[in-house]
């Protein structure tokens, strides 16, 4: 196994998902069979190849600095849950 | 500070750049405009928009950087940081990670008593700011995306600093370089220029460094000061009660002086960066970063020995006049005008800084350019006026915007060297004081100034002082 219980349990709770127990097995079984599909490319022999971080060989695509007209505050919230006075209204956040 | 105990700092600064637009959309980073105007798909995270990168942003970085001591790599890229909060819209920050665009920096400080210091830049990395959560008092909480997006450098230093002084002196020069570069307005209280402190304390003589804690929400030196001073503190009560430092960030709060701790590091800290595949990578080339280094203003610390080594300028004088730029500007027309900085400087700092002072005006809207102040020197210079009556003349100037010359003929201050009339008026000053005369020639010296100026006021301070000290020689002693 590559992966745990509790590495499902940790990356749920990063992810912000309710895991439900009895799914726990399942979800761990399902991630350890992609992350040993994946594995499979450790087989290729990448000495020597340079790291890329895009998959197409080109870079530097640039605007310049200059102010475009931005989209209006009513079209910016409509689709927010809630608005209030020109903002988006969340629930308050405790820091603990 | 501590005799048991060696306080190590490493500082992380976001600053702020001066940028017309965003960093991945052409939204305006304008301060103060009505919540949520300045948005578009990109920086509201909606799916499907594209962020590009603003290519100012990236000179910047490359300024900086140069300003530093960095370098610059040829090859760099951008990363998500996953993390949840309201004010991040799309649920990561767009990052610099591994790669940054600067790496392996440093900056000299001045430190008490031990002369310059060289701190280390670890990095400075390009990223976009977060949005603005606003706490409504009830259950709820109001999110603004107007800085979302908006482009920031983070400059995170090396661990080498042993004092809060030492971290302010850092902070300064930092500010002070970014400020100068025109990249940054500077401003603490706007959050464009934000610090957190990570602070650890250690026995003398250890190597590891002690756990450390994050300091945040310090938006001004003296509470950068005051917050690191009593972390250590803190830091020292804990160690000492046998007990140990933990990892968390803390949040400064100024007004009770204290800080509390906000979240635990653990998990909160588990950001999963990885390569941002909405964005390709970025080649700076040599010649870009040499076209950067061209233009590069000469920077603060080379001005302060410029002024004091090719002008002679007293230390401090070279430092109040470099501090700023449109100072130093200001005060480089003027010597360009009139090529005696000595005098120049005198003007500066003190007729010049004064009234601007005086009158709570920045030099840029000094009314007296440095080509009307470099008119007023000339006119001492070739004796038409004295040093006094030119400080009249610049009071006129600041008023009404006319050349030294103007004013001098409108106001008839030509200074009187007509010896004749000089000599009719050290007459009369002699005639109507014939008691310190007698003082005068009885040995008492220390008189002639009063007579010089008894001269000066008869003649409206319009007669040369020079000749006016010479005839009253002259006719005291006969």
């Amino acid at each position: 196994m590559k992966i745990s219980q509790k590495d499902v349990e940790h990356v749920a709770r990063l992810a912000r998902l309710t895991v439900a127990p009895e799914e726990l097995n399942t979800l761990t079984g399902q991630m350890d069979a992609i992350l040993g599909y994946v594995d499979k490319l450790n087989e290729l022999d990448t000495d020597g190849i340079e790291p890329m971080a895009h998959a197409v060989p080109i870079s530097n695509a640039f605007r310049e600095d200059e102010i475009r007209p931005a989209i209006g505050i009513e079209r910016a919230l409509q689709n927010a849950p809630v608005a209030e006075d020109g903002c988006f209204k969340v629930p308050k956040i405790i820091e603990s | 500070m501590n005799s048991r105990y060696e306080v190590v700092i490493g500082l992380e600064v976001h600053v702020q750049l001066t940028t017309k637009t965003k960093i991945f959309c052409g939204c305006s980073t304008e301060f103060g405009q009505p919540t949520n105007s300045q948005t578009c798909p990109v920086c509201l995270g909606l799916p499907g928009a594209l962020p590009v990168l603003n290519r100012q942003v990236v000179e910047d970085a490359i300024k900086a950087g140069l300003a530093t001591n960095c370098q610059i790599a040829p090859h760099s890229i951008f990363a998500r940081k996953n993390y949840f909060y309201p004010d991040l819209p799309k649920g990561y920050q767009i990052s610099q990670f591994e790669l940054p665009i600067c790496e392996h920096g440093w900056m000299d400080i001045e430190t008490e008593g031990l002369g310059k210091k060289r701190v280390g830049i670890t990095r400075i990395h390009m990223e976009e700011d977060a949005g603005k959560l606003l706490h409504n008092d009830g259950n709820s909480s109001a999110v603004d995306l107007n800085r979302a997006c908006t482009p920031l450098l983070e400059v995170v230093s090396e661990p080498d600093m042993r004092s809060s002084d030492e971290a302010i002196s850092y902070l300064k020069q930092l500010h002070q370089i970014v400020v100068y570069l025109g990249i940054c307005d500077g401003n603490l209280e706007e959050g464009s220029f934000r610090c957190d402190a990570n602070v650890s304390i250690r026995p003398w003589g250890q190597k590891e460094l002690g756990t450390r804690s994050e300091l945040k929400n310090l938006n001004s030196f003296r509470f950068i000061k005051q917050a690191i001073e009593y972390e250590v503190e803190r830091q020292i009560d804990v160690v000492d009660e046998g007990g140990q430092v933990v990892q968390e960030t803390r949040l400064f709060d100024p007004d009770a002086g204290v800080s509390r701790s906000m979240r635990s590091k653990e998990e909160a800290h588990d950001y999963r960066y990885f390569p941002d595949p909405d964005l390709l990578p970025l080649d700076v080339s040599e010649d870009w970063i040499k076209r950067v280094r061209d233009s590069l203003p000469e920077l603060p610390q080379v001005k302060i020995l410029r002024y004091q080594n090719s002008m002679g300028l007293p230390t401090y004088a070279a430092e109040v006049l470099a501090a700023e730029r449109p100072l130093a500007e200001y005060f480089e027309a003027l010597v360009n005008h009139y090529d005696k900085p000595k005098l120049c400087s005198n003007w500066v700092m003190g007729e010049v800084l004064g009234a601007l002072k005086d009158n709570q005006m920045e030099v840029v809207d000094c009314p007296v350019s440095p080509e009307l102040l470099a008119g007023i020197l000339l006119r001492i210079d070739d004796n038409t006026i004295s040093g006094k009556i030119a400080k009249m003349v610049f009071e006129e100037i600041w008023r009404s915007g006319k050349t030294a010359d103007q004013v001098i003929e409108e106001k008839g201050l030509k200074q009187v060297t007509d010896i004749g009339a000089i000599e009719a008026i050290v007459d009369e000053v002699i005639a109507a004081n014939p008691s310190p005369v007698a003082e005068y020639q009885a040995g008492k010296e220390k008189l002639m100034s009063f007579f010089v100026g008894q001269v000066m006021k008869a003649s409206k301070g319009k007669a040369n002082p020079g000749m006016a000290n010479q005839l009253l020689k002259k006719k005291l002693s006969a």
